[in-house]
């Protein structure tokens, strides 16, 4: 995973937040490969838009960020406690089946990444802080 | 206050008294926003009050309460700060967006409620919590109290406190002062969650009371400190403004346990100088756009009321202009039925009856259609039509008080047919 090839989980800065960015297109946007071909050229216009915001902003970072396969091709592994494990076809949840892709941020706040985010296509985007593990 | 000469319990616990009520808010704000340690401040605050009661009344009220308090409060802070770093834990800071220099003790203290109220009203934020929250840290309201106002368990109340400032330091959302068009946006926010806090206390929907007064009254006193924090926007004197109209009503709309519809209370029971108050307010507030310019018109609604010596002597066509209006603004199918309600005093309950039937799709689940329209037929003579209206707010509505009033109307057309 990208954020593993960071040094160490502990070099946050003292003032910033790492954000895992989730973009589903369950919303107004639609999945990705229904697209036309001048539709996804502009889907990466507002990509490579929102990748130049952040290195504008004091304190962005962007730390990693994947595009991922659709639903269909997700495998789902649940594990007991005991240790067996269940493979069924398909994302855990029907709303992961939308996922699109994933950005790791580093950033001041909540309200500068909500901000940055509107220049991305319009998806329906998750928030959350990553934990520091180290 | 000073009572160095010969310290008494009595002045110095009015002088807690007093701070609590008067600088909690502020205290807290300028400790956090310095601090940046929401949950430490908070708690180093409340022991600076817990020493206070216990040093006060021997050594005498300090000169400066707010100052002895906030210094007191700081050096806790500093203190707890110095315990974790020592045992090796390390909470997240708030995340702030403004430069804040450090304390200097010969300052006079500043107020930040402003950055406090729109943290605790962050959109990010379950909406049920943000004015829990803003009760606990902006007005110092006890999590107890809290807890009663909104009918839930101290434990429950506690934990979805928790929670929520659990969420503001780990998710990053930001102590900051806004400004422009961002300022409008997060001071909406805060308003609705004013409103809505009112709007539990005005109205409660579902419980054995009718109304929970001590609650709409905490909520006043949020859109006052609103108010005094903004006083330009136009928005938090709406808010204020309609806010007071509706609470002064407050000792009028219930007796023996029963409420009083509007046009049966007994209006020398309303706090006329609340209401001169409020309507003062609502001259200085212009006409805008969105949420403000709702809150505007609503306030105009309840101003033709409160001002009005009889629901016969009330100007009901400026009532229903202005629903005419909040509805084009909104669409609410809820402020359609109060149109209805103003039009039927205007133009007679046939003209009433006639706007309600647009509403069957969209407001067929609530009692408040079926008994508007029970009262209209009542009115216009149509008494099948009352009854059977009257059976179904009966069946749909949630609160016992309303429900008993309801069934007792049912029960005085059958006594009149």
């Amino acid at each position: 995973m990208v954020v593993s090839t960071r040094p160490s989980a502990n070099d946050r800065k003292e003032d910033t937040v790492k954000y895992f960015v989730l973009l589903a297109g369950d919303g107004e946007m639609p999945a990705w490969d229904t697209l036309t071909p001048e539709e996804q050229q502009a889907g990466m216009e507002r990509h490579h838009a929102f990748g130049q915001a952040c290195d504008d902003r004091d304190g962005v970072e962007i730390l990693g960020g994947e595009a991922l396969g659709d639903g269909s091709t997700a495998t789902t592994m649940r594990t007991s406690l005991a240790g067996e494990t269940v493979l069924t076809d398909g994302p855990f949840a029907e709303a992961a089946e939308h996922i699109g892709g994933f950005y790791v941020i580093e950033a001041p706040d909540l309200d500068t990444i909500i901000d940055l985010c509107k220049v991305l296509p319009p998806y329906d985007i998750e928030i959350r802080p990553v934990l520091d593990v180290g | 206050m000073t009572s160095r000469s010969g310290p008494s319990s009595t002045s110095a616990e009015q002088a807690i008294t007093e701070s609590y009520r008067r600088e909690w808010g502020r205290l807290l704000s300028v400790l956090v926003v310095r601090t940046r340690r929401l949950d430490l401040a908070e708690d180093a605050l409340a022991e600076a009050f817990a020493r206070a009661a216990s040093r006060w009344p021997i050594d005498g009220v300090p000169d400066t309460p707010a100052a002895w308090l906030y210094t007191t409060a700081h050096r806790g802070v500093l203190g707890r700060l110095r315990a974790e770093a020592v045992a090796g834990r390390r909470a997240p800071l708030l995340a702030t967006r403004t430069v804040v220099p450090a304390a200097d003790p010969g300052d006079d203290l500043p107020d930040e409620r402003l950055q406090l109220m729109l943290l605790c009203c962050h959109p990010a934020l379950d909406a049920a919590s943000r004015s829990a929250l803003a009760l606990r840290l902006v007005t110092g309201t006890s999590t107890d109290e809290i807890a009663r106002l909104f009918l839930v368990p101290t434990s429950t109340m506690a934990a979805r406190i928790t929670r929520a400032k659990r969420k503001i330091a780990a998710a990053g959302i930001p102590l900051a002062r806004p400004v422009g068009q961002e300022l409008d946006d997060r001071l909406e926010a805060v308003a609705r969650t004013v409103y809505l806090a009112f709007t539990a206390g005005y109205a409660p929907g579902r419980g054995p009371d009718l109304l929970r007064t001590d609650l709409a009254g905490e909520a006043v006193h949020l859109a006052d400190v609103l108010h005094q924090l903004v006083p330009d926007s136009p928005l938090a004197r709406a808010l204020l403004a309609l806010l007071t109209f509706q609470h002064a009503r407050r000792e009028a709309r219930v007796a023996d346990g029963r409420l009083v519809t509007l046009a049966d209370q007994d209006r020398s029971r309303w706090r006329h100088d609340e209401i001169a108050t409020a309507a003062a307010l609502l001259d200085s507030v212009p006409r805008s756009v969105g949420y403000a310019e709702e809150l505007r018109l609503q306030a105009v609604a309840a101003r033709a009321h409160a001002v009005a010596p009889s629901s016969a002597d009330t100007e009901w066509a400026v009532i229903a202009q202005a629903y005419a209006a909040l509805e084009g603004l909104t669409g609410s199918p809820v402020v359609r039925l109060n149109r209805a309600i103003a039009m039927a005093e205007v133009g007679g309950p046939t003209v009433g009856l006639e706007l309600l039937e647009s509403l069957d799709d969209v407001l067929a689940h609530s009692h408040r259609l079926h008994a508007t329209r029970a009262e209209l037929a009542t009115r216009a003579g149509d008494l099948v039509l009352a009854r059977a209206a009257y059976t179904l707010a009966i069946e749909r509505c949630g609160n016992d008080i309303e429900r008993a009033f309801l069934t007792r109307r049912r029960d005085d057309l059958a006594d009149s047919t």
